[in-house]
């Protein structure tokens, strides 16, 4: 037992606070759109140029002009803002975006995030996530604590080319939730019917109390 | 003088030439100059450095330049919707400079603006770091970028005025105003030319000083990933 990928999102919808401005990155972390919990108004900025970024259009009335990060069509809200992209990245990299949400490929115990390229084989670019770790208040990980083959993905060190240095604070995957903190990462949360044996046996990073 | 032409390929006559730096603007398919790159293949202009923060797909927007070899590198945040792209840089036939998406943005802003070079924090300890300059400020480490000034950039808008003032349209607005600023010859592709006095000059997105050349055509605005919901009952 574990979370799936929309029980992944759900928890991570509970780091959330009202009032905030969020970027959601790709995967997983679009998701976490479904579960704002009630009460909690958060504004939604999709790096392409929008802030208040609305739910998927109806079958029909999607607009060529309105899509977002993932280049999925979306709709605007009755608070949305459209700006250019260098307008985007200065309120990203101005820290006025309170918290990123972002996919990982790995991470590491010191906040090292990894998930832009695989040497040699996935050249996809990184995006915005570089800008996103550099500026945004809060980075929060979610992905699957290990890879197909079973290797952890959380790691003492990362392998990967790097998004950003030291940027991570906290990490969501199927098995639980981590800080990062001096020394390595603190066990803050076990995903339901996962056991501490189950979690310690799939990270690799040093685990601190 | 007069910045109203026919078509693309007249707005492009006599500024093409092989080597060249362009900067486009469009993120993904959205608000891609679709004529002026399908008039590049047209004119079969090659080795082109192209500043555009994706490649397109294969068959459409940049893709059209990837697939005919025109394109010698490109300088992007991300490419991977286009597998030509990916053939081609992993043969080693196409050059690639990763940008950060916002360090892309902000260096055509800075090209535009006249300033040469300025310090982000985006992209400290990784390889986008590497040979740059690093300057403390405030205690924490900030790397050098340069401005990026193309030979010409290539922009789609919704609306302009034969003046070359621009409005563009929700998202397809991202790096055409950065991109249009960057180029020392900016043309301009739009759905429609409006009377001199019909837009409103407080609602004017880009000013028509960076606007050299303006063409009205039909646009595919084709769409990348359509996604939608269901209407309940």
């Amino acid at each position: 037992m574990a979370w799936d990928r929309n029980q992944i999102a759900a928890r991570a919808a509970q780091e959330l606070q009202d009032g905030w401005y969020v970027n959601l990155g790709i995967g997983i972390p679009t998701l976490v759109a479904n579960y704002i919990p009630e009460g909690v108004s958060v504004t939604l900025q999709s790096e392409n140029g929008m802030l208040g970024m609305g739910p998927f259009p109806y079958e029909g009335e999607e607009d060529p002009d309105l899509i977002n990060a993932g280049k999925q069509t979306i709709t605007e809200l009755p608070q949305t803002a459209y700006f250019d992209s260098s307008q985007s990245f200065a309120m990203i990299r101005g820290g006025k975006i309170a918290m990123a949400i972002l996919g990982a490929m790995e991470v590491a115990e010191n906040g090292d995030l990894a998930n832009w390229m695989i040497p040699g084989k996935l050249v996809k670019g990184m995006g915005g996530a570089m800008d996103l770790v550099a500026g945004v208040g809060r980075v929060v990980v979610v992905m699957d604590h290990t890879s197909k083959h079973g290797e952890s993905k959380v790691l003492k060190s990362c392998t990967l080319p790097l998004t950003g240095k030291g940027v991570v604070n906290r990490i969501i995957t199927n098995l639980g939730v981590m800080d990062v903190v001096p020394g390595g990462l603190k066990l803050i949360e076990l995903a339901d019917g996962v056991t501490e044996a189950e979690f310690r046996a799939a990270t690799e990073a040093t685990l601190v109390n | 003088m007069k910045k109203v032409y026919p078509n693309a390929d007249a707005a492009l006559e006599g500024l093409l030439f092989d080597g060249m730096t362009i900067a486009s603007g469009g993120f993904g398919l959205c608000g891609i100059p679709e004529l002026l790159i399908a008039a590049i293949e047209r004119a079969g202009t090659r080795n082109l450095t192209i500043a555009s923060n994706n490649a397109g797909v294969d068959g459409f927007g940049l893709g059209v330049l990837l697939a005919t070899k025109q394109v010698k590198k490109m300088i992007s945040s991300y490419v991977g919707e286009n597998a030509e792209f990916m053939r081609q840089y992993l043969s080693g036939e196409l050059e690639l400079e990763f940008n950060p998406q916002g360090t892309l943005a902000e260096r055509l802003r800075a090209g535009g603006a006249g300033i040469g070079g300025f310090y982000t924090r985006t992209g400290v300890g990784t390889v986008i770091a590497d040979g740059k300059d690093v300057k403390l400020f405030d205690g924490k480490e900030y790397i050098l970028e340069t401005g990026i000034v193309a030979d010409i950039s290539i922009v789609k808008a919704w609306k302009a005025d034969p003046s070359g003032n621009l409005v563009f349209r929700k998202t397809a607005r991202n790096f055409n105003p950065p991109a249009a600023t960057a180029g020392k010859i900016c043309i301009c592709e739009v759905e429609e030319i409006v009377p001199l006095g019909s837009l409103d000059p407080d609602h004017i997105h880009l000013p028509g000083i960076y606007v050299h050349r303006l063409i009205q055509g039909t646009h595919e605005k084709r769409i990348e990933n359509r996604t939608t919901r269901k209407k309940e009952a």
